[in-house]
This record gives structure tokens, C-alpha cells and sequence, in this order.
């Protein structure tokens, strides 16, 4: 299985979460924090590096992110 | 080295969207701003936005873009196509827009077969001025305007544009489309780029009308708003190809310029 990662730019976030929806891995969540325009941005659950990450860079998550605040990556 | 697969089209600013979270809206600019990229076009389009949540697409397109007051865009946009033919022309329309006060300029373009690209923005509702009913509300859908739920022998029934427009002989490629997942939005894509494309090579009038999420209006969550559009508005606006005759249309055009047509 290929793997990948993302990188979510919580400032763009407007924490609509639909790209936790459209994430067939689970690896994206709701972060506690306020990013600075008041929302509850998402956030990626794993480390870029890491060897067992479930991301598989298939970018649903950035295809329907209607702020394209995520970008993906593969390794 | 990692590579990076998804990033921001060229052809779309560096700016935030002022969209409510979850909006179908700024999906579709980016579909537009991917489709212009892929099709090499950014430096002869030309976009003409609408009144509507998306009356600031100028700020994001990084395209020429004139905008029309309420309704008029197709008229705009015929206006800059005759003037400047080689040039590629869309407007980018919501259901208010197109589907009420500008039905009449649309129809009579579609006959014409004006050579443009219309992008339809259906989300059932007037978003920007408060989420009020319009003629695409579905039937029992609450709104600002119908706070007990659409009537039809009060209200009307929904309206389905594209299939009027469909019957117009100059109007070549209509499809509907979605924005609530990763596979309608890849289709969408595939639409809006057909809807270029009829125009580049000539051919009549194309529109897309797209099914989008407005989660503020309608009160639900953005996940929630894109399973009604998926479970409750395709029954009235089931998405699909409405007409595509550019096959027939290139052999007539071929023919008319006195070339053979391919066989
Ligand atoms: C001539 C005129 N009449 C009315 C308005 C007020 N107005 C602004 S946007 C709008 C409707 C917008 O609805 P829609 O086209 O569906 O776009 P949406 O905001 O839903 O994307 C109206 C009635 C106006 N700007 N100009
Ligand atoms: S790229 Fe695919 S697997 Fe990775 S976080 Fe996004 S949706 Fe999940
Ligand atoms: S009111 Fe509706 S259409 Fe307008 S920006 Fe908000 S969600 Fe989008
Ligand atoms: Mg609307």
C-alpha cells in the first residue's frame, strides 16, 4: 500500500469537516484548539515520518476541503 | 522525497474565500481555476460573476472578469463573446440569478446558441440575501420566505432550468452535477471542462448546473447538507447528462463550412 501524508493549514480551516467525512483511513480530526479566526480547525492525526501513518496520500480529503487547506504528499 | 499531489491551482488568488464553512462555492472556483490551468486558457478568459454569495468570484479567479448586475450575466457575456469571439466566456450563476430574474436573457441565449460556458450554481435557496425561497426550492422546504415549508399551488412547483434549456436547438451540452463528495466533484470537474471545451471548438451554447451545498441556509451541518443534496434534492434534480449533441452538432458544423464530415 502506498503511503503519504498531508499538511493542513489550520488557518485556512474553517473546521467544516468534511474532510473527515471523506477520509477513508480516519486519520484526520477535530483539533480542541481556536485557530485565529475563531474556528475549530482539523487536524492530521499523524507524524509525517512515521512508518505505520494509515494516510495513503489519495487526497479525498483535499478534493473536497472547499478551502483548500490541505495539501498531500507521497511518499 | 515525498511528492506533493494535491495543491492550489495557479489560476485561483492567494486569497481567503469569505465562504460560510462547508459552501459548495469555493469547491467550484476551484474546479474552475483547475479546469483554466489543465485547458491553458487563463490569459483569453474572460468570467462574469453574478449578484450572489459569489458576486466576489474576481477576488479569487485570476481571470478578466466583468461583472453583471442580478440575472444579466448571460447577457454580459454575450456582449463581450460577439465583441471579442476569441476570446472564452463563462458566467458563473446562482439558481436566483439564472433561474428567476435572469430566465429570460438565458433562454434566448441557449436558442441563439450563443458560445458560452454558464456555470449554474443550484443550491435551492437566495444564500447571500438571507436563504429565501426560489423558483428551485424543493417542495416542503423551509425557508425564510416559506417558513411552513414550499406549496406548490401557492409557491409553484421546482423549477428545473436546464431541462428548458435543454429544448432549445442551440443549446449543444447540459449536464448536472454535485459537489458533496470526491466522485461528484471529480465528475463536475469532467463537466465544467466539456462546457470549455464545446466552446472552444465552436459548437453552441453549454451549461453546467451543479448541485451545491449552502449548510447556513439550510440549517444543517456541512456533512449533513451534502447527504441531503445526495438523498432529497437529486429526486427533483437528478443529476446526469440533460443533452449532449456535440457529436451531431461537429458533423453539422463540419458540413456547414463545407468540409466532410468524419466519419
Ligand atoms: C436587481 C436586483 N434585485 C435583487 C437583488 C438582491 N439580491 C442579491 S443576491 C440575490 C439572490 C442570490 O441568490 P442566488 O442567485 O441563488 O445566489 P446564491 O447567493 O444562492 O449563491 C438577490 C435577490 C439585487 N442585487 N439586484
Ligand atoms: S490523503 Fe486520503 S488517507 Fe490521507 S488524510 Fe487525506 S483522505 Fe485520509
Ligand atoms: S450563504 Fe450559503 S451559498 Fe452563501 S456563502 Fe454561505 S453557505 Fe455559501
Ligand atoms: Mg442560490
Amino acid at each position: 500500500m502506498k503511503k503519504g501524508f498531508i499538511r493542513i493549514n489550520s488557518e485556512l480551516c474553517k473546521g467544516g469537516g468534511l474532510c473527515i467525512a471523506a477520509c477513508p483511513k480516519g486519520s484526520i480530526r477535530i483539533r480542541n484548539k481556536l485557530n485565529i479566526r475563531g474556528y475549530h480547525p482539523a487536524e492530521y492525526t499523524e507524524k509525517e515520518k512515521s512508518k505505520n501513518r494509515k494516510c495513503t496520500g489519495c487526497a479525498l480529503c483535499a478534493i473536497i476541503c472547499p478551502d483548500i487547506a490541505i495539501e498531500v504528499f507521497r511518499d | 522525497m515525498a511528492k506533493q499531489v494535491f495543491t492550489r491551482p495557479k489560476a485561483l488568488k492567494d486569497n481567503i474565500f469569505h465562504y460560510c464553512p462547508g459552501c459548495g462555492h469555493s469547491i467550484i472556483h476551484r474546479l474552475l481555476a483547475e479546469v483554466i490551468d489543465e485547458l491553458g486558457i487563463r490569459d483569453k478568459t474572460v468570467g462574469v460573476p453574478p449578484a450572489g454569495c459569489a458576486v466576489l468570484a474576481y477576488n479569487y479567479i485570476d481571470v478578466d472578469m466583468g461583472e453583471a448586475p442580478h440575472g444579466r450575466a448571460i447577457a454580459v457575456a454575450t456582449g463581450i463573446k460577439r465583441t471579442r469571439p476569441d476570446l472564452i466566456v463563462f458566467t458563473y450563476q446562482g439558481d436566483g440569478d439564472i433561474a428567476a430574474i435572469g430566465t429570460a436573457e438565458t433562454i434566448h441565449a441557449a436558442n441563439r446558441g450563443e458560445r458560452l460556458s454558464a456555470i449554474f450554481v443550484n443550491n435551492g435557496v437566495y444564500g447571500m440575501t438571507g436563504g429565501q425561497m426560489a423558483p428551485t426550492t424543493l417542495l416542503g422546504q423551509t425557508t425564510t420566505t416559506s417558513p411552513g415549508g414550499r406549496l406548490p399551488l401557492r409557491d409553484g412547483f421546482p423549477l428545473d432550468l436546464s431541462q428548458m434549456l435543454a429544448v432549445a436547438d442551440g443549446s449543444v451540452y447540459i449536464e448536472r452535477t454535485a459537489v458533496t463528495s470526491p466522485k461528484n466533484i471529480i465528475k463536475t470537474k469532467r463537466a465544467i471542462k466539456k462546457a470549455f471545451q464545446v466552446q472552444m471548438d465552436d459548437l453552441g451554447f453549454a451549461l453546467v448546473e451543479i448541485l451545491s451545498q449552502c449548510p447556513i441556509n439550510w440549517k444543517l451541518s456541512p456533512v449533513d447538507a451534502c447527504k441531503w443534496v445526495e438523498e432529497e434534492v437529486v429526486k427533483s434534480y437528478p443529476l446526469g447528462v440533460i443533452k449532449d449533441t456535440t457529436q451531431a452538432q461537429n458533423r453539422m458544423d463540419r458540413m456547414k463550412r463545407g468540409k466532410r464530415a468524419k466519419t
